[in-house]
């Protein structure tokens, strides 16, 4: 499968679409590093290139096919879908030689090679399902493992190229969409007290990216000193706090302020409906609302599933790949409303 | 006030810290304050605050001995400075040589300074001995607090059997470091 095939599709972990509610998905991220090489950020090209060799070569003997994508073969835009899709990170975007990622024909499961650390295995799945995500990438970790040799410490477990990663290595992340505690404006307190139990609050696409859409990941701190099933089951729980936070929100929301919800839905739904220039920031908002109005029962022509395709398929470089030409941002925002209004009238017409 | 590193320069940063209600203090000239990795216009991340820790201890240690600040790792030659400048490690030894700050500075990060997570299955029997005997001395811990001294001395022999039958791992135990 290409990347020009790919975009036309939704990555499988979005299929939450199906379910209603606040979880989008779950991720596993397992960090590795080979005992025999300096970490990728200080090690020579030599070095990094016998890592890439090595990796590369176990990846072609597996029994399930991967596919592939070596960043110094890869386009710019080509890189930037990748990482709209939650494939490879900013980092690696934005490096060429020696490094890459290797991904499942379902996106489910991709590892990337020489990113800040040798081997970062990221396991997604839809919904609220950290098990199901860990029991993936700890299989991939151990088929890996049998034929690497992995820098690990007993006192330290795994040594990564960030002390801030050592030990188990692992990020577990829940991507949340949370409209009512943004609406209720009762979000900021929320973020101060998870941010107080060792877990972090990120935007959608991770480290240092804004919560557009009001989507968030919740994410462990903590990586020593715990075994991943209490880093999972802890981040888990308070998930499930979460979604009762927001749950409460949406109907206080509904009982005071019904009007105003109906009336934001509406506006929502008005202007995806007829705008000329969109930025992907409004849109976000704007789906977000209508991703609302669908839990709510306000509305009901729309489907999830389309619905959570759209977060990723207006973004930039989505919106160039299926337009099959370079946008400059203002253009972007024509094409962008234009694919709006299109999905928009499709919906409203298979409803009637 | 001359600088405390190398003790030629005129001070010109000063930098103090409180730790555990301790006030404390380092000048440094530019020069130095640069080759310690001090950049005072890059913005600070969580790790370069902790690793403000670490830099604590170093800076007890460089009063006496100014060339402590030169420690580098012997296997990929990433200096002290290097490191607290990137927050990053160089490669896997680098915990070995810089396990003086690293110490604390997982400590503030994770609370803990020990791994009790997955053990790799194929290189892991020196990892899963250490973990073994470990749980076993904190049997015998809470045993004595119980006063149940017959199950520690049962735990102690047992500690002792394991050892004689793997007695190539004596390096490695929990409690190094």
């Amino acid at each position: 499968m290409t990347l020009d095939d790919m975009v036309r599709l939704h990555g499988s972990w979005l299929e939450a679409g199906t379910t209603e509610g606040p979880v989008i998905s779950s991720r596993i991220r397992l960090a590795r590093n080979l005992e025999d090489y300096c970490f990728p950020g200080w090690a020579s090209e030599e070095e990094n290139h016998a890592v890439w060799k090595q990796t590369a070569a176990i990846f072609k003997d597996m029994d399930s096919p991967f596919m592939n994508w070596s960043m110094s073969d890869t386009s710019a835009l080509d890189k930037e879908i990748l990482f709209e899709r939650h494939l490879i990170s900013q980092e690696l975007a934005q490096e060429d030689d020696s490094c890459g990622v290797f991904v499942t024909p379902d996106e489910r499961l991709s590892i990337m090679v020489n990113e800040e650390d040798h081997i970062r295995i990221q396991s997604l799945q839809p919904g609220l399902d950290l098990q199901g995500a860990w029991e993936v990438a700890d299989k991939i970790d151990d088929a890996l493992e049998a034929k690497l040799t992995y820098a690990f410490s007993p006192k330290l477990g795994y040594l990564t190229s960030c002390p801030s990663n050592v030990g188990t290595g692992l990020r577990a992340s829940v991507m949340l969409h949370l409209p009512g505690l943004v609406l209720m404006e009762e979000m900021d307190p929320v973020i101060n007290g998870i941010s107080k139990i060792g877990l972090a609050v990120r935007g959608m696409w991770g480290e240092g990216t804004e919560a557009a859409g009001n989507m968030f990941q919740i994410s462990n701190q903590i990586t020593l000193g715990r075994r991943e099933d209490q880093i999972i089951a802890h981040l888990e729980q308070i998930v499930l706090e979460l979604i009762d936070h927001e749950n409460n929100a949406r109907i206080r929301l509904m009982n005071e302020k019904s009007l105003m919800m109906e009336d934001h839905i509406a506006r929502a739904r008005g202007i995806l409906s007829n705008a000329k220039l969109i930025t992907s920031g409004e849109a976000l908002n704007l789906l977000s609302s209508l991703r609302l109005g669908l839990d709510l029962g306000k509305i009901d022509q729309f489907s999830r599933r389309d619905l959570d395709m759209l977060f990723i398929s207006i973004q930039p470089a989505h919106l160039q790949k299926l337009e099959n030409k370079e946008l400059k941002p203002d253009e972007r925002d024509v094409v962008r409303a234009a694919m709006l209004r299109k999905y928009m009238k499709s919906a409203t017409n298979n409803s009637e | 006030m001359k600088c405390e590193c190398c003790q030629k320069a005129e001070a010109t940063i000063h930098l103090t810290q409180v730790l555990d209600g301790e006030v404390k203090k380092l000048n440094l000239c530019q020069t130095c304050a640069q080759e310690n990795g001090i950049d005072l216009n890059s913005p600070i991340s969580i790790t370069d605050v902790l690793l403000g820790l670490g830099n604590q201890q170093g800076t007890e240690q460089s009063k006496e001995s100014p060339a402590e600040f030169d420690l580098s790792c012997g296997r990929c030659q990433m200096t002290r400075a290097e490191f607290k400048k990137r927050a990053r490690l160089g490669c896997p030894d680098c915990y070995q040589a810089f396990m003086g700050e690293l110490s604390a500075l997982t400590q503030a990060m994770h609370h803990s300074r020990q791994h009790v997570g997955k053990i790799p299955a194929r290189q892991g029997n020196e990892a899963r001995f250490s973990a073994q005997i470990a749980a076993l001395q904190k049997d015998i811990e809470t045993a004595i607090a119980k006063e149940e001294y017959e199950t520690a001395a049962a735990l102690r022999d047992k500690i002792r059997t394991l050892k004689e039958q793997v007695p190539s791992s004596e390096s490695g135990g929990p409690n190094d470091a």
